[in-house]
């Protein structure tokens, strides 16, 4: 996948919020997460949420470190470990009680790091292959949606 | 075709014939060669027979097979397409290309897992599938290491065939093929367009048949490749085509005769080309315990990375300029796509510029290959140019070189150029027919000046469209072109224009589904 920033932008949008939100909606009722199933689905959503914000500011980052590339590319396997990266700053975040409308210390690090491993994979596992399937203009329109 | 151009399969040589009052019926009339828009009652005049057609493919090659496999998934029917071609198989030419510029079946092309001339998704991949049918995670560990812990994957050109040619069967493709050899595609008063067909000698009554139809597609591929003129001017001299050869000629007797004898080659050239000849000389010298001197010139050696700023730098080395594809990687959707599709006139033709220039993949066992030739003082490099050729003695050829160094004389056994001088676009008839009748121009580069679209400009006859992809619309808004995904983007953006004009369904999320799970299943369409 070879996408423009803004293709990328609104990828990771449609794919957090279409495929990482049913993910969610599937996967919290299996997580070890404290209270009932309403209070953990409010946990995991707003750390979907809160990847999603700032895996835009990534991608601005990501952005700049491609220009150095003489390709210009993102090779497949910087998008599947890139997950360390953004993982470590939402924990951190976390941890750190910085997400707003969360009790973050409250997230148990097993629940965190399977909803976020899990949510990538699947996230990345789609956009390498499948979604050129239905979406066969998004390949060569950067990336693009809309 | 003139005689310093390589000979490739399917550019028979073109008989013409003046036309001859009472000689075989139906040919080219003064009148129509004169006219830059015919009509009907010309046509009749001259005893042509006109057949009605919706979509003509001129070319045949890859670039027709993948445009037809597009507008074909778009529901486009057989009886509505007619590819006139004197190729025997859309990758006739490309294999043969591959194959004298060492590629054979089993080697690895120059190519990204995901561009699949048979599989307009690009899903599964090359790679993909090789692990599949291999029962192995090995394509796929590299796919995912690439550029990094690995070189990029590049499928097998035999996986790209035989995966063409199950598609060519599944889309019908062999129902479209009339062959033949275009000789023009004039507009048509009233609209649409006539593309005339010299076909094979006795196959037709009249010396010309006609198509009349409303879309035009022309994929005619390389207008040519040619000799260099020193090359050219040694082998007219001497008329031994066997010891000064460009690689993309038949050139086996070389290695045989390496095998036979030790001596002394001349490698010339810094792309793909060269890298593969290098290859194939080392492989036998390894396999075979051959004594083989390889001595290899670079026009423009390269020593290091190169670009003109820090946002545009190429890797290179030991005279190599390195990039993975025949292009970076994002003109074929990223950022550089983005960019040249914005620009015009010179601007897009300075940026073709900078990201142009002779390349080869930096591949591991090529870099450990050379570094051992190197090493061990049978593998020289250097900047230089060729000054002379002139028979030595006992058969050997005497090759005066330029070098920054000062002038150097070598005895070599055998010249492999592996440069080569892509024609003028007018060196292909159809091409030049179209500038010169059609309304056709050129773009910055000097090839075929398309749309967006790939509509060729200037040459609309509404409601008719003429498109034109491959390597002659190289220098347009989409640089890729004469790549296996670059003619996928080009026949996504004709069958867009060719729905907008209601010729074909569009592709949406629902048809594309449909239609890839038919590919997947191998279901006839």
């Amino acid at each position: 996948m070879l996408p423009t920033l803004n293709g990328r932008i609104q990828t990771r949008i449609a794919m957090l919020v279409v495929v990482g939100g049913l993910w969610t909606l599937l996967l919290t009722p299996l997580l070890p997460l404290p209270g009932p199933l309403g209070e953990a689905y409010a946990m995991t959503f707003t750390i979907l949420l809160t990847t999603l914000v700032l895996g835009v500011a990534w991608e601005f980052l990501y952005h700049l470190i491609m220009q150095f590339r003489w390709e210009k590319d993102w090779p497949t396997g910087l998008s599947l470990i890139t997950v360390v990266n953004e993982g470590a700053l939402v924990w951190l975040l976390l941890s750190l009680d910085a997400v707003p409308g969360l009790d973050g210390p409250s997230v148990p690090f097993g629940a965190f790091a399977l909803l976020f491993l899990t949510t990538w994979l699947v996230v990345w596992l789609l956009a390498v292959g499948p979604m050129r399937v239905p979406f066969i203009h998004w390949r060569f329109r950067g990336g693009r949606l809309v | 075709m003139r005689d310093d151009t390589i000979e490739l399969p399917g550019r028979g040589p073109v008989a013409e014939r003046a036309a001859t009052p009472g000689g075989q019926p139906g040919d080219l009339t003064q009148e129509l060669l004169d006219t830059d828009w015919w009509s009907d009652d010309m046509l009749v005049r001259a005893g042509i027979p006109v057949h009605d057609v919706p979509f003509v493919s001129v070319g045949g090659g890859i670039g027709s097979f993948v445009t037809v496999d597009y507008l074909r998934i778009c529901g486009v029917p057989t009886s509505a397409i007619k590819v006139l071609t004197q190729l025997n198989t859309p990758w006739e030419s490309y294999e043969y290309l591959t194959r004298v510029s060492q590629i054979p079946r089993g080697e690895r092309l120059r190519s990204d897992s995901a561009s699949c001339p048979d599989n307009i998704w690009g899903f599964p991949s090359y790679g993909i599938r090789e692990a599949w049918a291999t029962k192995s995670l090995k394509p796929l560990w590299h796919l995912l290491t690439e550029p990094f812990l690995n070189d990029y994957w590049t499928p097998k050109a035999g996986h790209a065939f035989d995966s063409m040619e199950r598609e060519y069967h599944r889309i019908g493709y062999p129902e479209t093929v009339v062959k033949g050899q275009v000789r023009m595609v004039r507009r048509r008063i009233g609209g649409g367009y006539f593309t005339i067909l010299t076909p094979p000698e006795g196959a037709a009554p009249t010396r010309r048949i006609a198509y009349r139809s409303r879309y035009v597609h022309i994929a005619v591929g390389y207008p040519g490749l040619k000799f260099l003129p020193d090359l050219q001017e040694y082998r007219e001299k001497t008329r031994d085509y066997g010891s000064v050869v460009n690689a993309y000629e038949p050139h086996e007797q070389i290695y045989q005769r390496l095998q036979a004898a030790p001596g002394t080659v001349l490698v010339r050239g810094g792309g793909i080309v060269a890298s593969r000849v290098l290859q194939r000389l080392i492989d036998d010298r390894d396999r075979l315990g051959l004594q083989t001197q390889i001595l290899h010139s670079f026009r423009t050696f390269v020593t290091g990375s190169h670009g003109p700023h820090i946002w545009m730098r190429r890797r290179g080395g030991d005279g190599w300029a390195y990039q993975g594809f025949n292009y970076p990687k994002s003109v074929w959707g990223g950022q550089l796509k983005a960019r040249v599709r914005k620009l015009e006139g010179q601007d897009r033709a300075d940026l073709y510029k900078q990201f142009g220039g002779t390349n080869t993949p930096k591949r591991r066992h090529w870099q450990a290959q050379l570094r051992r030739g190197r090493q061990q003082g049978w593998y020289q490099a250097f900047q230089g140019e060729i000054a002379n050729l002139r028979p030595g003695q006992n058969g050997t050829v005497h090759v005066e070189l330029k070098t920054d160094q000062g002038p150097r004389q070598v005895q070599v056994i055998a010249v492999i150029d592996c440069t080569g001088l892509e024609a003028d676009v007018r060196e292909h008839r159809v091409l030049a027919d179209l500038l010169d009748h059609g309304g056709a121009g050129r773009n910055p580069l000097g090839r075929m000046d398309v749309e967006r679209s790939f509509e060729l400009r200037g040459t609309r006859s509404e409601p008719g469209r003429m498109y034109l992809s491959g390597s002659a619309a190289n220098g347009g808004y989409f640089p890729g072109v004469d790549t296996f995904l670059g003619l996928q983007i080009a026949a996504q953006e004709i069958a867009d224009d060719l729905q907008t004009l209601g010729f074909c369904s569009g592709l949406g999320p629902l048809r594309s589904t449909s239609q890839w799970w038919k590919w997947a299943r191998g279901k006839r369409i």
